[in-house]
C-alpha cells in the first residue's frame, strides 16, 4: 500500500498575532499540529537605546528606561539611577528610598497583573483579564497622582525621586489598596487557580530543569520555578530591601503551573513589602540628595542589577567622567529568557506554543530595546 | 403557499431573536466582567447590533487574491443555511411546527452536520494556514462530538418511542420531563452540544489567541456576517432542541400553570439554554485540542453508551 505523502507546514506567527504580546515573530515548522522547528525573529521594536544613550546625559536616559520594559517602568528607572548612584557613591535620602520601594513594588504587582490577565486570555479565558485590569487601574491611578503618568513615569532621578507624595492622603490610599488587594488575590485563586481546565492545560507542560535554566541564564520566575531561590533583592540587596520581611517563593516543578503560581505568590509578597514600607514611612526629610547641576560620575565602570518582574535587570556603565556615558549596556531579562523558547517548543502542539510563550513573560520593548 | 409564508415569518422571528441575542450576549458578558456592555447606540445600547450589522453589510467585499473563489463564496451559505433549516422541525407550541417530520430528531442532527462542510470549505478555500488549521480542528471536533450527541439523544428516543419531536414532547406530558430519568444523558448532551456549537470551553475553531480567527480569518463583511448569523441561530436552535428533548418543550412545569401559553414556556426554556453558553464563556478558559478529543472518545462516548444500555434496561424491565 502506498503511504500518503505528508509535508511539513511552515507557519508564520506574528509580528501581527493576538498572542505574541507585541511585535514578536516566530516561524514554526509544523508536522500536523506538532512543532518540529521554531525560529524566533526579534527586532521589530528595536530603537537603538544603548547607542542613543551615548549622546545623552544620564538624566536624559531615564525616559528610555521607561520604554524598555514598559510594564514596569519604575523598576527600569531605578535600575539606571541605581547604577549611576553606585558609580558616584551617593547617599540617598531615606524618604526617597521608601518612595522608590513603594513605587517599585506596586509596579511589580501591576506588571504581574498584566501578565495574569493576558496569560489567561491566551488560554481562552476572557474574564480574568478584566478583573486583573480593574486592580491594575487602581495602581495606575496612584502612579498618576504621584508622577503624573500612567505608564512611562520617569519618576526616579539620580539622587532621589522627582516628586514627593502629592498630598497627605496618598499613603493612606496606597495602604487601602494593598489591604483590598488581598481579597482580589483570593478572588483570582477562586476563579482561576482551582479551575480544572486551567490545571489540565498548565501542569507538566513547558518543563525546564534546573541545569538547563542556569545554562541558559534564566532569571526571575523562570529560574525560581526550577527550584533555584535566586532573587536579586535577597541575593544582592539594594535600596532598603533588607529592612522588610518577605519571602522568595520557589517551586521545583519547572512547568507552566509552577510559573503561574509563583507570579501570583510574588504579588502577595510585594503586597507585604508595600504594607511594611507604608508603615515605616519617615514623616519628614528630603526626597533628593544634593546634586550638582550637571551629573558627571567619576571615570570607571560599574555593573549593578535589580530584580524586575521578569528577572535580573542589569545595567553596565563605562564612564569617562563626562556627562554622557562612554558605553551603557542593559542586561534585559526578557531578552535572555526568550532564548530558551525554541528548545521548549519543539515537540509541542500549537495550543501549547502560545501557553509556553506566554509563561516566559516577555515584554517586546525590553527584548528589542 | 401558507408554508412559504410560514417560512418567511420564521426567518423574520429568528433574525429578530439573533439581533437581540448578540445584544444580550454583550450585555451579559459585560456585567459578568465588571463592565457595562453597549450603552451608546439607542436607549440602553439596544440598537448596537443593528448598527454593527449595517456596518458589516456596507463593507467592501474583500476576496483575497489566491482564494478558491467559488468555494469561498459558497462556504458561508453552506454554513449558515442549515441553521435555519433545522428550526423547521422544532415544535414551538402545540400544533406550531413548520414541518412535522416523522424523523424530526434525525433530520435535525443530519442537517446540522452539513454546517461542518461549510466550515471546512471556508477554511480550505481561504488559502490561509490559520484558516486551514482552524477548519481541520473544527471538522475533527464536530465529527467527534456528534457521536456522543446522537448517542445521548438516542436514549431519549428510546424513552419516547419516537423520533418525532412532537411525540417526544407528548411522551413527557404522560410521564416526567426526560431530564429526570435521563440526567446522565442530559449532561453528556449539554457538553457535546457546547462542543458542537464551538462555544467555550470548546471554542477551538476560532481560538483567537492561537489561530488568529480560525476558519474566519480571511472573511469580512457580508460573508463574515453570514457565519456569525449561523452561529447565533444555532445557539437558539440547540437551546430549543435541549428544551424539547429534556425539559418538556412547550409543557408547563406543573399542570396548574397550563393557562400560560405553551410558546411562552418553550421560549423561556429555549432561551435559557441559548444564554447558558455566554455564562460559560465568561467563566472558562479553553481546553486544548488533544484534551478535547480525549474527552469525547474516552469520556463521553463510553458514558453515552452506558446510558443507552441503562435506558434500554429501564424500558424493558420497568
Amino acid at each position: 500500500m502506498a503511504t500518503l505523502r505528508t509535508e511539513e507546514l511552515v507557519l508564520n506567527v506574528g509580528p501581527q498575532h493576538p498572542s505574541t504580546h507585541g511585535v514578536f515573530r516566530l516561524i514554526v515548522t509544523l508536522d500536523g499540529e506538532t512543532i518540529v522547528d521554531a525560529r524566533p525573529v526579534i527586532g521589530y521594536l528595536h530603537r537603538g537605546t544603548e547607542k542613543l544613550a551615548e549622546d545623552l546625559t544620564y538624566t536624559q536616559i531615564i525616559p528610555y528606561t521607561d520604554r524598555m520594559d514598559y510594564l514596569s517602568a519604575m523598576i527600569g528607572n531605578y535600575a539606571l539611577v541605581h547604577a549611576v548612584e553606585t558609580l558616584m557613591g551617593l547617599e540617598i535620602p531615606e524618604r526617597a528610598e521608601y518612595l522608590r520601594v513603594i513605587a517599585m513594588e506596586l509596579n511589580r504587582i501591576a506588571s504581574h497583573l498584566v501578565w495574569f490577565g493576558t496569560y489567561l486570555l491566551d488560554l481562552g479565558a476572557i474574564t480574568p483579564f478584566l478583573y486583573a485590569f480593574r486592580e491594575r487601574e487602581k495602581i495606575l491611578q496612584l502612579f498618576a497622582e504621584i508622577s503624573g503618568a500612567r505608564l512611562t513615569y520617569s519618576y526616579m532621578r539620580i539622587g532621589g525621586v522627582k516628586w514627593d507624595v502629592p498630598d497627605e492622603g496618598w499613603l493612606g490610599r496606597v495602604e487601602r489598596f494593598v489591604d483590598d488587594f488581598e481579597r482580589a488575590l483570593e478572588e483570582f485563586h477562586t476563579l482561576v487557580t482551582g479551575n480544572e481546565i486551567v490545571q489540565a492545560r498548565l501542569k507538566g507542560i513547558g518543563r525546564i530543569d534546573r541545569e538547563t535554566a542556569i545554562a541558559y541564564g534564566l532569571t526571575g520566575v523562570n529560574l525560581r520555578s526550577t527550584g533555584v531561590a535566586y532573587d536579586v533583592r535577597k541575593a544582592k540587596p539594594y535600596s532598603i530591601y533588607d529592612r522588610f520581611e518577605f519571602e522568595v517563593p520557589v517551586r521545583t516543578e519547572g512547568d507552566l503551573w509552577a510559573r503561574y503560581l509563583l507570579r501570583l505568590e510574588e504579588m502577595e509578597q510585594s503586597r507585604r513589602i508595600v504594607k511594611q514600607a507604608v508603615r515605616q514611612f519617615p514623616s519628614g526629610g528630603e526626597i533628593m540628595a544634593r546634586m550638582p547641576k550637571l551629573i558627571r560620575p567619576p571615570a570607571g565602570e560599574v555593573y549593578t542589577s535589580v530584580e524586575s518582574p521578569r528577572g535580573e535587570l542589569g545595567v553596565y556603565i563605562v564612564s569617562e567622567g563626562k556627562p554622557q556615558p562612554y558605553r551603557i549596556h542593559f542586561r534585559r531579562p526578557s531578552f535572555v529568557n526568550l532564548q530558551i523558547l525554541p528548545r521548549l517548543l519543539i515537540g509541542e502542539n500549537v495550543a501549547n506554543m502560545i501557553a509556553i510563550l506566554g509563561s516566559i513573560d516577555i515584554v517586546l520593548g525590553e527584548v528589542d530595546a | 403557499m401558507p408554508a412559504a409564508l410560514g417560512a418567511v415569518v420564521l426567518l423574520l422571528v429568528v433574525l429578530g431573536l439573533v439581533t437581540f441575542a448578540v445584544y444580550v450576549h454583550r450585555k451579559l458578558l459585560g456585567w459578568m466582567q465588571g463592565r457595562h456592555g453597549p450603552t451608546h447606540t439607542g436607549p440602553y445600547g439596544l440598537l448596537q447590533t443593528i448598527a454593527d450589522t449595517v456596518k458589516l453589510l456596507q463593507k467592501e467585499d474583500v476576496i483575497p487574491a489566491q482564494v478558491d473563489r467559488p468555494l469561498f463564496r459558497l462556504a458561508p451559505i453552506i454554513a449558515f443555511a442549515p441553521s435555519f433549516v433545522v428550526l423547521a422541525v422544532i415544535p414551538f407550541a402545540p400544533g406550531l411546527t413548520f414541518a412535522d417530520v416523522g424523523v424530526g430528531l434525525l433530520f435535525y442532527l443530519a442537517v446540522a452536520s452539513v454546517t461542518t462542510l461549510g466550515v471546512i470549505a471556508g477554511g480550505w478555500a481561504a488559502n490561509n494556514k490559520w484558516s486551514l488549521i482552524g477548519a481541520l480542528r473544527s471538522a475533527a471536533q464536530m465529527v467527534s462530538y456528534e457521536v456522543p450527541l446522537a448517542l445521548s439523544a438516542l436514549a431519549v428516543v428510546l424513552m419516547a418511542g419516537s423520533l418525532n419531536l412532537n411525540a417526544i414532547v407528548e411522551a413527557q406530558a404522560r410521564s416526567v420531563w426526560f431530564v429526570i430519568p435521563q440526567a446522565l444523558g442530559f449532561v453528556i448532551f449539554l457538553i457535546a452540544a457546547l462542543a458542537e456549537l464551538n462555544r467555550t470551553p470548546f471554542d477551538l475553531t476560532e481560538a483567537e489567541s492561537e489561530l488568529v480567527a480560525g476558519y474566519l480569518t480571511e472573511y469580512s463583511g457580508v460573508r463574515f456576517a453570514f457565519f456569525m448569523l449561523g452561529e447565533y441561530v444555532y445557539l437558539f436552535a440547540m437551546g430549543a432542541l435541549i428544551a424539547t428533548l429534556y425539559f418538556g418543550g412547550w409543557l408547563p412545569p406543573h399542570p396548574a400553570l397550563a393557562f400560560v401559553p405553551g410558546i411562552v414556556w418553550f421560549l423561556i426554556k429555549a432561551l435559557f439554554f441559548a444564554v447558558l453558553p455566554f455564562w460559560l464563556q465568561a467563566t472558562f478558559p479553553r481546553a486544548r485540542v488533544d484534551q478535547l478529543m480525549g474527552l469525547a472518545w474516552k469520556g463521553l462516548i463510553p458514558l453515552a453508551m452506558v446510558n443507552l444500555v441503562l435506558t434500554a434496561a429501564l424500558k424493558t424491565w420497568l
